[in-house]
């Protein structure tokens, strides 16, 4: 048990410069100048990879046609139905199991042994289940968001410090307040690890499931505009799912900051003091 | 031994519990933590409890918060046997143990009601610690730590305050710090106080009473007549300083 002296370090300041801001963004930006310039000269064809202003162009005809916006709607609804029931389920049997022991016994190991499956290995036998509609779609995403989540909440319970909880009950807490006071915010920051973690697997999982027989969605946009050799409407979709997942990200670090005002990560001044 | 602050009518008006431990033993498996240990403790006496470590001064302390069952024997608390957690206790744990999520005056005001701020932001005050409520702990050093811990402990005014190795983390300048503020608090308050420690010094400052424990049973029972404020440098403090260590290690 070390208690050291908290003192301000350098890189954990994080200044408002606008140099440094735009730093990130250089490389990719370069990334695409440099692909406008060999698209531009015919080094790459623009069936190999049309030019960054062709993709452009894609996207303001589907945009002006409105399929794109459709598409987007109809991806992100299932995103967003598979993950809430996903997340709340992960969410609820990781607390049962971390506060309960006896949840654990009776439930653990058979959560671990379904989480060892990739889930999307999983697709012929959920397709046999509910044909190829959004249900099968939607319980993919719930399985890919699910283990995250439950594993994340779960652990972040069990690296509480017993210490904390002993000194709640010795401060008088009764079990709810214990939870709502010790046990839930201690274990919040794991809980948001998992849902990063969640959000990804969330796309990943409707990428591929939208791929294989659908006929709406991002994913179906793409494996239709293959059909028609339309580089341009692929390369899109593909940016597009990177778009939407890096929005996905920036949410979760504003629910950081929000959530966790006080987590080490947060600090902008001082370091983390660590007993 | 009766504590040597006189019941004065302090602006608190509150005194600390009477214990009275019999014939109590604690074994964890084979292990015989503590042995047939009989003590009583006056009410606002100061009673401090060294040992070697393993020798059941801490399993001691957790049996009187409650945290812990006796395997034999009981403790009486104003007369009535303790069972389950001693709701007139609070504990000072070696770790601070305060909540990173919460400010410095929320960590104070744990298990308070929201009506209790006034009182979260005047314990705050006696450790010194006013101008940090807003803060969040983790930017707090080790002493400050520690203090908001003591104000945490002390805003309910508990009549038993139990010090499970408060100051072992600190350094030399902040615990000197440290024990005279648990001095004053406790004269101010005069809640019972049982310190458990490893620092002799430490405990001929503060206690009243020094009690040695070896092996789970109580090998010397000092009682400590010099006046306070006490002076480390006394001849009087010295030869009581020696006379504990002899107990403690100079016997093979």
């Amino acid at each position: 048990m070390q208690i050291t002296q908290s003192k301000p370090f350098g890189h954990f300041v994080r200044r408002s410069l606008p140099w440094q801001q735009i730093t990130p963004w250089l490389v990719p930006l370069g990334l695409v100048v440099v692909w406008q310039v060999f698209a531009q000269l015919g080094l790459i064809t623009t069936r190999v990879l049309p030019a960054p202003t062709e993709i452009v162009a894609a996207a303001i005809r589907l945009l002006q046609s409105g399929e794109l916006v459709q598409h987007i709607r109809i991806s992100l609804w299932r995103a967003l139905v598979g993950f809430a029931i996903g997340g709340s389920i992960g969410l609820g049997l990781g607390l049962l199991n971390g506060v309960y022991p006896l949840a654990e016994k009776l439930l653990d190991s058979s959560i671990q042994m379904i989480r060892n499956i990739p889930h999307l290995a999983l697709i012929p036998l959920v397709i046999l289940w509910f044909g190829i509609g959004d249900e099968a779609r939607i319980f993919l995403v719930i399985l890919g968001v699910f283990f995250p989540i439950y594993i994340n909440t779960f652990h972040g319970i069990r690296s509480l410090d017993p210490g904390l909880i002993e000194m709640g009950k010795v401060y008088g807490l009764r079990s709810k307040e214990l939870f709502w006071q010790i046990i839930l915010p201690g274990a919040l920051p794991n809980v948001l690890v998992g849902l990063r973690y969640a959000l990804g697997l969330m796309w990943l999982t409707l990428v591929v499931s939208e791929t294989i027989a659908a006929n709406s969605g991002i994913g179906y946009m793409a494996m239709n505009a293959r059909e028609f050799m339309q580089t341009d409407v692929v390369v899109l979709s593909i940016l597009l799912y990177a778009l939407l997942g890096k929005l996905a990200d920036a949410i979760v670090r504003i629910l950081e900051q929000w959530w966790l005002p006080w987590h080490p990560s947060q600090h902008t001044q001082n370091s983390y003091v660590k007993t | 031994m009766i504590s040597t602050v006189d019941p004065k009518q302090t602006s608190l008006n509150k005194y600390g519990v009477h214990l009275n431990i019999q014939h109590l033993s604690k074994t964890y498996g084979h292990l015989q933590v503590l042995r047939n240990l009989t003590l009583e403790i006056a009410p606002g006496e100061f009673v401090a409890i060294i040992g070697k470590s393993g020798c059941g001064k801490s399993t001691l302390l957790r049996l009187l918060a409650g945290l812990d069952a006796p395997t034999e024997g009981q403790i009486q608390i104003d007369g009535n046997p303790l069972t389950g957690l001693n709701s007139l206790a609070r504990v000072m744990f070696q770790d601070a143990r305060l909540l990173p999520w919460r400010r410095v005056l929320e960590n104070v005001a744990l298990g308070l009601k929201q009506q209790s701020r006034q009182q979260a932001h005047w314990a705050l005050q006696q450790v010194g610690l006013g101008d940090r409520a807003f803060d969040w702990t983790t930017i707090l050093s080790g002493g400050q730590r520690q203090r908001v811990a003591l104000a945490r402990a002390l805003v309910t005014q508990p009549q038993l305050l139990l010090l499970d190795e408060p100051l072992g983390a600190l350094d030399a300048l902040t615990r000197l710090e440290m024990q005279r503020l648990i001095q004053w608090l406790w004269q101010e308050q005069q809640f019972t106080a049982i310190l458990v420690t490893h620092d002799v010094e430490e405990a001929i400052y503060l206690a009243d009473r020094v009690i040695v424990i070896e092996q789970g049973a109580i090998a010397l029972n000092l009682p400590i007549h010099l006046q306070r404020p006490r002076n480390p440098g006394s001849a009087e403090f010295a030869k009581l300083k020696l006379q504990l260590l002899e107990q403690i290690v100079g016997r093979e």
